[in-house]
């Protein structure tokens, strides 16, 4: 089992800077994912860390030990691709143990390790078919077999469940979680899913433009989002961000208000403010609850979205900027009606521009 | 009011048909045309009345027989040597020849003959010249289908990497391949000739004159050789090419996946790229194989058959019979004969390479 430090790592293409710097350390058996948009580098960092790119800058240990320069099968590393990266042209059982035969492994050995990956996976009964054969689901099943058969000290997931159907996914994304329980491993999970993120995950880093935004639990950085980006990247529906004007100010509880929002006192949690300058005040939507009368927020319903469970509506306020809100079980809006919505001021975030 | 079906379907036609034609006349009429000219006695030009004759012409070229003889002795019962030691046999026109006790050997002439302790086996054919061109056109074929093969997929292994000025590579490799065969052979006579040739020269410089010269295509030994040489470096860029497209279709992830679970190059090569390539590999070696069973043009170039019938193949004995003797039927037989062994050798390649389930 190892731990993972990765400081001032850089990666640049040419002239072009894909990472800029990140300093992340990864605790021993910790399962960390990395979230963020398309292009915010969170995949070249999961290969700088493999070994498959080169690093630029900075160091990366694995284990104590620096493996900059490595190669990736020296640095105690298994991978699950994307598109899954098992062999067309080898059975099941000869993909899981595609490892073990490099390394050159006894048969015994080989047939031992397969059956006990094949039992902690549940897939005993594909062994003998070949990838052609299989779903999407069962192909990354073997892909996280092959990953665990050589019981490495790191396991690198890049995306793993972003071919599959959203049942699949969810199915999938839970066993992974198990499987993290089970190994006690050192996991690092790619994902632009923030779901994945939320519920995998000891900690998160969220990243973007190649910088870290944020890295915390994952209930640290919904409830204490450092920016405005980790605010709205995390949560579902995302947040709603408000421009506001900022009225008074008295040490860290900041009042502001606009054309649509009476004045509301927050407790600044970042940023600095001064009186007349612009913010923004971020609302999650599950917070916003319809007002008995007139409400903080006014505005008419713009669309309903039902789903049982939960109901969310678009508001679009008198000062005609768009807001969503969902609201907790099946309620009934017509459109164009009048509404008012009323949050608790502890319970919104407020970011300096 | 014909349907949309068949107005479409006329419209297919219309399209298809000026290809149609022009396979059926160039290429379907004339292989009708071979395999029915070659059971009758027709040639090129001729006043006489075309007969059919059956499998004359396949007996002709095909019939081989064997005759063992014992040396020849004197009155005492020893064993006759001529002057330089050698056993005397009886001469073989004396069985090939009006001999009525051996109806089955008329015309026919020595192949080549095996020593059974003292008495020896000679091994007599209708038509020496034509299986001397078929042991030929086997030799080359079992030569260039592995190595050009082989050489190809090496070149494609080499280029199929991100390098600055890759291209200028890939264009080198692939340049024999657009210069016509004639002028390569043209060009290649000069590199192999016996006095001044460029290889000769090559080799004597290097060694410091050690190397004695040879002429590489006037001496029977070398002539086959050469040619194969050559003909190799001449097509080994199209197969490349064929390589090439097929490494591409192999996803770089399996690499990548590879590379994290320790394979070292070969180990890429053995268990990603080898397997990933195997329907490229069955082509290549379908195409280089029937390729190499055509091959005439270098030798109508280099060498047209010689020294001593070293260098006839089947193409070219095909021809030159067929035009140079105008005896199309006897032509016409060995083309059949080409297609047949082209046929089951691809057949037989197909069923070693097929898909087991």
């Amino acid at each position: 089992m190892a731990s993972i430090t990765l400081s001032g790592l850089k990666k640049s293409y040419g002239t072009a800077q894909v990472i800029k710097g990140v300093d992340i350390t990864i605790e021993d058996g910790e399962f960390v994912v990395f979230v963020g948009p398309s292009g915010c580098g969170k995949s070249t960092l999961l290969r700088m860390i493999a070994g498959l790119e080169d690093i630029t800058a900075g160091t990366l240990t694995v284990g104590g030990r620096v493996v900059n320069d490595l190669p990736p099968k020296e640095r105690g590393v298994a991978m699950v691709f994307q598109s899954y990266a098992i062999f067309p042209h080898m059975t099941v059982r000869e993909n899981v143990a595609f490892g073990l035969t490099i390394a050159g492994d006894s048969k015994e050995v080989k047939a031992a390790k397969v059956a006990e990956a094949a039992r902690i996976l549940q897939m005993e009964h594909l062994l003998d078919r070949r990838p052609s054969q299989l779903s999407g689901g069962q192909r990354q099943r073997v892909a996280i077999g092959r990953a665990i058969v050589r019981k490495p000290e790191v396991f690198l997931f890049d995306e793993p469940l972003s071919n599959l159907d959203a049942a699949l996914r969810m199915d999938m994304r839970m066993e992974i979680g198990k499987l993290h329980k089970a190994l006690g491993a050192t996991m690092i999970y790619v994902t632009h899913d923030q779901v994945e993120a939320m519920t995998l995950a000891d900690k998160i880093v969220v990243l973007k433009d190649g910088l870290v935004q944020q890295i915390g639990s994952p209930m640290e950085l919904y409830h204490h989002p450092a920016n405005a980006f980790v605010a709205g990247f995390l949560g579902s529906p995302s947040m709603n961000f408000l421009d506001v004007e900022v009225q008074a100010i008295d040490g860290n509880q900041i009042t502001v208000a606009n054309a649509a929002l009476s004045p509301v006192t927050i407790t600044a949690q970042t940023g600095s403010y001064q009186i007349g300058g612009k913010a923004r005040l971020g609302i999650r939507p599950q917070y916003l609850t319809p007002a008995e009368g007139a409400g903080q927020l006014q505005g008419k319903v713009a669309l309903t979205e039902r789903l049982g469970a939960e109901t969310v509506i678009e508001v679009t306020l008198s000062d005609g900027s768009p807001l969503i809100a969902a609201m907790a079980r099946d309620a009934v809006f017509a459109l164009g009606t009048e509404i008012g919505l009323t949050f608790e001021a502890c319970e919104a975030h407020l970011f300096s521009e | 009011m014909a349907s949309k079906f068949l107005k479409s379907n006329r419209t297919g036609w219309m399209m298809a048909g000026p290809a149609a034609v022009l396979i059926g006349m160039f290429v379907i009429l004339p292989f009708v045309f071979a395999i029915l000219l070659s059971f009758t006695n027709q040639r090129l030009i001729s006043p006489n009345p075309t007969e059919f004759v059956g499998f004359a012409n396949y007996r002709q070229l095909l019939g081989v027989a064997t005759l063992t003889l014992e040396p020849l002795t004197d009155q005492a019962g020893l064993v006759q040597k001529d002057a330089t030691g050698a056993v005397q046999y009886p001469a073989l026109r004396g069985y090939t020849r009006n001999n009525p006790d051996f109806p089955n050997l008329v015309g026919m002439r020595e192949w080549f003959s095996l020593d059974w302790g003292q008495s020896r086996t000679f091994v007599l054919a209708r038509d020496v010249v034509f299986l001397k061109a078929l042991i030929n056109t086997f030799i080359f074929v079992l030569i260039v289908a592995p190595v050009q093969g082989g050489l190809a997929l090496g070149l494609a292994l080499l280029i199929n990497q991100k390098m600055r000025g890759i291209n200028l590579f890939r264009a080198v490799y692939f340049m024999p391949v657009v210069v016509s065969i004639v002028v390569v052979s043209l060009l290649w006579r000069f590199i192999y000739d016996g006095n001044s040739g460029l290889l000769n020269n090559l080799l004597s410089a290097v060694s410091f004159g050690a190397i004695p010269r040879v002429d590489w295509l006037g001496n029977p030994s070398t002539a086959l050789g050469s040619i194969i040489a050559m003909s190799i470096w001449q097509a080994v860029g199209f197969h490349m090419v064929i390589w090439l497209s097929g490494l591409q279709t192999i996803s770089p992830t399996l690499y990548e996946a590879g590379a994290i679970e320790g394979a070292s190059p070969w180990q890429s090569f053995r268990y990603i790229t080898w397997p990933g390539l195997k329907n490229t590999a069955i082509l290549v070696l379908i195409v280089i194989t029937m390729q190499a069973f055509a091959v005439f043009a270098q030798i109508d170039v280099m060498t047209k058959g010689g020294p001593l019938d070293s260098t006839q193949t089947i193409v070219f004995q095909a021809i030159q019979r067929g035009y140079g003797k105008q005896d199309i039927s006897g032509g016409s037989a060995i083309s059949v004969i080409l297609f047949v062994i082209v046929l089951s050798i691809s057949l037989l390649q197909r069923w070693i390479t097929r898909e087991r389930s």
